[in-house]
């Protein structure tokens, strides 16, 4: 009963980046308690075979179109059945949108103790224990889980994805069929860019942009790193950009590799959303701008004026690269 | 419709957080609290607008001690009805939608609404619990519901966009921003809050499943390396050779 089961998520068909990190965790904890890392594929997914290179044991697929519309009740029988059938106590879902709605009723379906969003894993003598963010980030714990049954979401890029499986056969299981209670009428979602909670780049702009026309170059130098774009409060408020880029404490929480704040000037509830970053740029032209404290470089200038300069340096960074 | 909302009280957005000295809880002295904002101003408020369009109650259930009652008023005197308080310290998630689905489950409610996450533990635990005790539907980070004879049409934000769901019955749903626009009581509603009910139950006893090893602050940040606005070739190098980002 030390096998650990991970949920392998997928948009559109194609397994999330998120989905091979959370890979690497469940078979980081199977190695730790000894046992295999099982990952349930469910509905139609391409290459569902590519799971254990980054560390499934085993990999299973539920290969019912039910699957293909999200229901987190449906998703979350699947998981526990899964898990009783394969033997399965620990459950590792990703800290998505879909693997929030999930990870509460495996709690409670598996009478589970559960971590959301965690980061890491500890081992020690008295067994293994989880980090997370808490206070939006102000803070960090450490949490031991009490029961025998165990349920994590894991927050996208904690943790690098590893190759450290092989090459593993697709087996099919038998599940009860979904029932779709709710149902999936539209799904509108941004083609080409990875979504921000993925995203290892994020080049992000507030106010000091003076107004959406100016967007442009802010796209230019986040085409020039491969980054995705975000933007603050005020400005998915007035309109300038979509409701979804809107990182902070009451938008999206991101911690990519790299962030660049551009025009920002680092208000407590903008942080909340972007400190766990583990790179941070601010360009400002504000020296006393609150971000400045929190960053790692800082440029104080017109951002009209750097904007396009970082950008051809990073495109000639590029160039000599290739 | 018959709508319950689940309010939780959080430290305010900009308090500065410490813990005790062993460092196994929040130490809340000196911090003013609130209602936690996702449960106010998104899912309280857009249970009030569904009860003013299409008639019926909103009540109120928090999990905590006495010292939460000044939330539980604000809460009526935004425009919930009733209020319910259990008892009892909100020790995690797996409690607190413990003692929510118990008082739920022979009540019959139309919609159960909450906040995403609290802003303290940032958990976004407890709605999927609940909806998985009352056997009900789940739809998190809704920015936008809307309900006609008995079917609720939903947007809920998800990576890099929206989805737009539609669910029969009764429901649970997690509030994100854009589902209400948050509302100051008026002296009206502050008066008519004294004497709406608030009823005391006693919790009943869950398991703990998880226990707090400690709590700690993030390591300080080491100063920010200003860059010359004439050498961004600098902060590429820095970038690249020091940070190792790109």
């Amino acid at each position: 009963m030390n096998d650990v089961l991970i949920f392998a998520e997928s948009q559109n068909g194609v397994l999330k980046k998120t989905t091979f990190e959370v890979v690497t965790f469940g078979r980081k904890i199977a190695d730790a308690v000894g046992g295999q890392c099982h990952a349930l594929v469910l509905g139609t997914v391409n290459n569902p075979g590519d799971l254990g290179k980054y560390g499934a044991h085993a990999i299973h697929h539920a290969d019912n179109k039910g699957y293909d519309s999200f229901d987190g009740r449906d998703f979350s029988a699947a998981l526990s059945i899964a898990a009783e059938k394969l033997g399965a106590s620990t459950i590792v879902v990703p800290h998505s949108a879909n693997g929030r709605t999930i990870l509460g009723r495996l709690a409670i379906r598996l009478n589970a103790g559960s971590v959301s969003g965690a980061n890491g894993i500890k081992t020690a003598d008295s067994g293994l224990s989880f980090t997370k963010g808490v206070f939006s980030g102000k803070a960090k714990a450490s949490l031991q889980l009490l029961s025998e049954k165990k349920v994590i979401s894991l927050m996208g890029n904690s943790i690098p994805v590893e190759e450290i499986g092989s090459n593993v056969k697709v087996q099919s299981i038998e599940l009860p069929a979904p029932q779709n209670r709710v149902l999936v009428v539209e799904k509108q979602t941004v083609e080409g860019t990875v979504p921000l909670p993925e995203a290892e780049l994020v080049v992000s702009a507030g106010r000091g942009m003076k107004g959406p026309e100016n967007w442009n170059i802010i796209e230019e130098l986040a085409n020039s790193l491969g980054a995705t774009t975000a933007c603050s409060r005020p400005v998915a408020d007035t309109g300038w950009r979509p409701h979804h880029e809107h990182v902070g404490q009451t938008g999206v929480a991101i911690r990519p590799n790299l962030y660049i704040a551009i025009g920002i000037s680092g208000a407590i509830q903008h942080l909340a959303g972007v400190n766990n970053s583990k790179v941070m740029v601010v360009i400002n032209k504000d020296p006393e701008a609150p971000f400045f404290k929190a960053a790692d470089y800082g440029v104080c200038a017109d951002l009209f004026d750097v904007v396009p300069r970082l950008t051809e340096a990073i495109n000639k960074f590029r160039a000599a690269q290739n | 419709m018959k709508i319950l909302v689940c309010i939780s009280r959080t430290p305010e957005t900009t308090a500065k957080i410490s813990f005790s000295a062993d460092g196994k809880s929040f130490d809340g002295s000196g911090v003013s609290f609130i209602m936690n904002p996702y449960d106010e101003w998104y899912a309280l408020v857009r249970a009030v607008e569904l009860k003013e369009k299409h008639g019926g109650t909103v009540t109120v259930i928090h999990v905590g001690t006495a010292e939460s009652d000044t939330v539980i008023r604000k809460a009526l005197a935004i425009g919930a009805d009733d209020a319910v308080r259990i008892d009892a310290e909100a020790r995690d998630a797996f409690f607190v939608a413990n003692q929510i689905g118990h008082f739920a489950k022979d009540q019959a409610f139309d919609a159960i609404l909450l906040g995403k996450e609290t802003i303290d533990y940032n958990g976004n635990e407890v709605g999927a619990m609940v909806a998985e005790l009352l056997d009900l539907p789940y739809i998190s980070y809704a920015s936008s519901l809307q309900v006609d004879d008995g079917t609720a049409t939903i947007k809920r934000d998800i990576e890099g966009g929206v989805e737009v769901v539609k669910v029969s019955g009764a429901f649970v749903l997690s509030a994100a921003k854009g589902l209400a626009e948050q509302r100051i009581p008026n002296m009206r509603g502050i008066m008519m809050a004294k004497r709406k009910p608030l009823q005391v139950l006693d919790p009943i006893d869950v398991d703990q499943q998880v226990t707090v090893e400690g709590f700690s602050l993030p390591d300080e940040k080491s100063a920010v390396k200003m860059v010359d606005p004439e050498n961004m070739d600098e902060l590429v190098r820095l970038l690249h050779e020091e940070a190792k980002v790109i």
